[in-house]
């Protein structure tokens, strides 16, 4: 479903350019769930972004399905974004003047696929049911990750992105989030690519992948 | 367009949430389109009226034929150049007294009266008949049918005692105009026979030419686009308009905080609508629609705002108006479309020119830009440099204006470039006076107050700048209002030379009264005076008659003089000449003056200057025997009497009972000076309201950046009182802040006012008006304007800092709970 192929990306640091990611392979199928590992600044968030059009590739290919992403317009990514792929961040990114369920509506309104029943049984599944109408600073860090995963999988996308989802959670939360997202990511059989610092719940995935020097080890 | 929709209630969710960010933006638009659309709605008003005047039954704006010595002449010449196929229409106008009152009377033809010219169009077929057959009609705007205390059908008597025809109203007519057909004009002037102009309709072939009918007994006049009035004019609408113009940026400097800081804390909002698949475009576009949005619904109140002030401030500008020009414009606000229309375009305009950084912003932001809510803030700092360097060209500017400029918009803009540099150069003085206090402080608290305070400037430096100009401006103005109301005092004493004054209603009764004042010995000397109109290259000019008295010597204010310049007064070939005729013509003492005049030009001597404060006309002193040999038609009605102060009571009662002149007719010194310092006051009423209006809107702009501000603050507050400083005296240090930083500017507002003072008297009053005034600077003045100031500061900031001092302990946790 997602293929990879030699993805090169430079950024330039003081005027010096610094390789990122250097000749980058990759291949996922679909409802496969896989963790992506490496140390500070190895390019696992800038992998990420790139998989879903956030950024462009300096080199390289990246397919999703049937889609040549690197060869998109800003706006061909955009809809790829709103239709293909969820994204869930460390910091959560909700938008603070939307109540919980505008939030967790928002993407499939943008992208025109509201499902009711699936609303719902998201709702009920990451149990948010008691908190539709409070707003985002009202709720505490788990409560709002699993506001952003229920936003993510709200279009039922093909490609669930994950950049370090429980890097601001405590242990029993993050487990508590990620098993409810790996729940829901077998319910769509959509692909899961998630970064993580933590090798314990690297393990908890189908595959464990490890990013070093630019290159997936 | 429904995920756009979803966009915008997106967008406009975040003012749901921020409803006080959402209150300042509109406030400001609000404020900057009412302050220049009711400025606006005044110069139209006036503009209107001028063209109602211009328009009357053919003003200036139509073709005419006059006597080369602007005389009246016989209707035969009209009934001569009708034979031969000229379309022309006679007319005959003078000055009659009606109930005390001097109005300008019109005689008109309308048979002949050109279609095309002016309210002919309106006497319509109908009327045509009663207004012509006896008793006839006389047309008159409802102001003046009120001025006149007559109602509608009535026929007042004039001072010579004939009846006018009754009175209708016609709408579309100029105050203080009576409007008659030509036969009963001739006979209420009594002036038979005789025509003031003949106006000229389109000729249907080619007459024959002028000169072969009537020699050059009539000369062609051509129509002119800009009357007289409104040269005259230009100046006082110019100064409005930079009011109002100056008004307006200080409501866009609210806009710009208010946009600025929306734009920075939705920088996130934007960033997760585009992750989840909103296009850069669609997002961009949202963005601009909502901002038009905004600006369409604060436009609309605000243009409602501004007709609520133009209707307060119009009785004070049409008095000035009257006072300065003698132009009339009626009391009540009528606005067109083109108004509406404008004011809602300069609303949409301001926002995006207010926007425009933000949104630029916006549109390049890559979408992983990472949430800085302070980045906004700091890079303010990294254009102290640029904003010095631009201030700096500015002045420059501001110099090559000062020395080439010749005109009154390069006075203006001497003005304009002057405030903008000081105000882009604000932010870095602020800095270096705020690193000085840095510098020198000593405790850990004080030190914390310097830094903080700087690092608190660049998100306060916009409404510190609107502070500066608001000030500069008031201080300006102020210290010239202060200024020319002095030396006006100070030159009414001494123009004011006549104890009482008399206006008789004609020749006739001047003399009689004349006859009568010789006989009684409570007259010490009777001065009489006169003046007479002329054009002096191309100008219009005012001749004055002066007695020969040597009160006039003593107490006639003059700025320049030749050697015994009185003495050669005498004889009556020289002249005094007043200061704006003297800058207008380029004329100074020594110079000869060529006067045409009924018996051939009249060559005058220049033997001093005056000052003529308020007389929009070109004015020449002259002897007024000689004026009255040079101008045999020089109306004799004017009277001066030298009169001991305890017998001026009895005197004014004894003319008023023996002519039954009202006090029109007859004042007293101190009546007559009251009077011109009536509308001397009434002439600035509209400059301090505005003045005021001004400092409000910089004390809102004061208070939304507070406002606003005082979220960010918190991260750098909580660690304060996480190490024990209490919340109210959190809140005092925060209040001293900010009153420091306002402190700072008004002080640096003074001098730059002053300096505006300077450009108002040496540049633009000289410009606009001719006159130059001395320049006086008022300490006690200044200190005011400053507590002012500081007043509207402190008010602006009391919000802010009882807020916080009322602020719940866990909204401060929260900072660290959340690293905001």
């Amino acid at each position: 479903m997602l293929s990879i192929r030699n993805l090169s990306k430079a950024f330039s640091s003081a005027g010096e350019p610094v390789h990122v990611l250097r000749g980058v392979d990759l291949d996922l199928r679909a409802g496969e769930r896989v963790a992506l590992t490496g140390e500070s600044g190895s390019g696992k968030s800038t992998l990420l972004h790139l998989i879903a059009g956030l950024d462009a590739a300096d080199a390289g290919s990246i397919r999703l399905e049937e889609t040549e992403v690197t060869k998109l317009s800003d706006a061909g990514r955009a809809g790829l974004r709103r239709n293909r792929i969820g994204l869930v961040f460390q910091q959560f990114n909700l938008i603070p003047s939307l109540s919980v369920a505008d939030n967790l509506a928002f993407q499939a309104r943008i992208a025109g696929r509201q499902d009711a029943a699936w609303t719902k049984e998201l709702v009920e599944r990451l149990g948010l049911g008691d908190l539709l109408k409070r707003y985002p600073e009202q709720l505490s860090g788990g409560q709002q990750q699993r506001v952003a995963i229920g936003r993510a999988l709200a279009t039922k996308p093909s490609l669930l992105l994950a950049d370090e989802p429980t890097g601001n959670l405590d242990e029993a939360t993050a487990e508590n989030v990620l098993a409810l997202a790996r729940d829901l990511v077998a319910r769509t059989g959509c692909g899961f690519l998630m970064v993580t610092h933590s090798l314990h719940l690297a393990g908890t995935l189908d595959r464990h992948l490890t990013l070093h020097a630019g290159r997936i080890a | 367009m429904r995920r756009a929709l979803w966009v915008l209630a997106v967008l406009l969710s975040h003012w749901r949430r921020h409803k006080m960010q959402f209150a300042t933006l509109l406030i400001g638009l609000i404020a900057a389109t009412a302050l220049w659309s009711g400025v606006q709605a005044i110069n139209q008003q006036a503009r209107n009226a001028y063209d109602r005047a211009a328009a009357t039954f053919g003003g200036v704006r139509t073709a005419m034929l006059v006597a080369p010595d602007a005389a009246t002449f016989s209707q035969e010449l009209f009934v001569k150049l009708r034979r031969a196929g000229w379309p022309v229409s006679p007319m005959l106008e003078g000055r009659i007294q009606v109930n005390g009152r001097s109005v300008r009377l019109l005689g008109v033809e309308p048979v002949t009266m050109p279609a095309e010219i002016g309210n002919a169009p309106r006497l319509g077929a109908s009327d045509l008949g009663s207004f012509v057959a006896p008793p006839g009609q006389t047309l008159v705007a409802r102001e003046t049918l009120n001025d006149l205390q007559e109602p509608e059908g009535a026929a007042p008597p004039i001072s010579s005692g004939a009846k006018l025809p009754p009175l209708r109203v016609l709408p579309q007519l100029v105050p203080n105009v009576l409007v008659v057909d030509i036969g009963m004009a001739q006979r209420l002037l009594n002036k038979p026979d005789q025509v003031s102009r003949l106006l000229i309709g389109k000729p249907k072939g080619k007459p024959a030419p002028l000169a072969s009918i009537v020699g050059e007994q009539l000369q062609r006049v051509e129509p002119n686009a800009e009357t007289e009035l409104e040269r005259l004019t230009d100046s006082f609408h110019l100064n409005l308009s930079a009011f109002g113009l100056l008004s307006f940026f200080v409501g866009l400097f609210i806009v710009n905080s208010a946009v600025g800081l929306a734009f920075e804390q939705r920088l996130p909002m934007l960033r997760t609508l585009r992750a989840c698949g909103a296009s850069a475009r669609l997002v961009n576009t949202v963005l601009v629609v909502e901002l038009v949005a905004l600006a369409l619904v604060a436009g609309l109140i605000g243009l409602v705002c501004g007709y609520f002030i133009a209707a307060a401030l119009l009785p004070d500008v049409a008095a000035s108006l009257r006072g300065l020009y003698g132009a009339q414009i009626p009391g009540q606000l009528t606005l067109q479309p083109e108004w509406w229309l404008a004011g809602i375009g300069i609303s949409i305009a301001g926002a995006m020119v207010a926007a425009a950084t933000s949104l630029i912003k916006a549109i390049r932001m890559p979408v992983l830009a990472t949430a800085q809510p302070h980045a906004w803030q700091q890079r303010q700092r990294r254009w102290l440099i640029l904003q010095s360097a631009a201030a700096c060209m500015v002045f420059v500017v501001a110099l090559l204006l000062l020395q080439y400029g010749q005109s009154l918009i390069a006075g203006f803009g001497v003005l304009a470039a002057l405030m903008l540099g000081a105000a882009l150069i604000l932010p870095a003085f602020l800095e270096i006076i705020l690193l000085v206090g840095q510098r020198c402080a000593k405790g850990p608290l004080s030190l914390w107050f310097w830094a903080d305070s700087r690092q608190q400037l660049s998100g306060l430096s916009l409404a510190l700048m609107a502070l500066l100009l608001a000030l500069a401006v008031n201080v300006g103005v102020s210290t010239m209002v202060e200024t020319f109301s002095r030396t006006f005092i100070g030159w009414l004493n001494g123009r004011l030379a006549a104890d009482v004054y008399i206006s008789a209603s004609d020749n006739a009764q001047g003399v009689t009264i004349r006859n009568w004042l010789k006989e009684r010995s409570d007259v010490q000397a009777i001065l009489s005076g006169g003046r007479a109109e002329t054009q002096v290259q191309g100008q219009p000019v005012e001749l004055l008659g002066l007695p020969d008295h040597a009160l006039y010597r003593e107490r006639w204010p003059l700025l320049e003089t030749a050697p015994r310049a009185w003495t050669q007064l005498v004889p009556g070939n020289a002249a005094f000449i007043s200061e704006q005729l003297s800058r207008r013509l380029n004329v100074r003492v020594g110079d000869v003056i060529e006067v045409p005049a009924p018996g051939g030009t009249w060559e005058l001597d220049i033997v001093g200057i005056y000052a003529d404060y308020g007389n929009p006309k070109g004015q020449l002193a002259v002897n007024v025997a000689a004026l009255i040999r040079h101008f045999p038609q020089t109306p004799q009605t004017r009277i001066g009497l030298i009169v001991a102060k305890q017998n001026i009571p009895g005197l004014i009662a004894a003319l008023q009972k023996q002519f039954a002149l009202d006090d029109r007719s007859v004042a007293d010194q101190a009546t007559v000076k009251a009077e011109s310092i009536r509308i001397f006051n009434r002439t600035f009423a509209v400059t301090s309201a505005l003045n005021a209006f001004t400092l409000g809107v910089a004390g809102i702009a004061l208070l939304t950046s507070l406002l606003t501000l005082a979220n960010s603050r918190l991260p750098q507050l909580a660690p304060l009182w996480a190490i024990g400083i209490t919340r109210p005296r959190l809140a005092a240090i925060e209040l001293t802040k900010t009153l420091s930083v306002a402190l700072f500017t008004s002080l640096l507002a003074v001098p730059l006012g002053l300096l505006v003072a300077w450009c108002l008297i040496a540049i633009v009053n000289v410009k606009a008006f001719g006159w130059r005034l001395p320049f006086h600077v008022f300490p006690l003045q200044l200190a005011e304007l400053v507590a002012v100031a500081l007043i509207a500061s402190l008010l602006a900031a009391l919000l802010p800092t009882i807020r916080l001092a009322r602020m719940q302990p866990a909204s401060l946790v929260k900072v660290f709970a959340n690293e905001r």
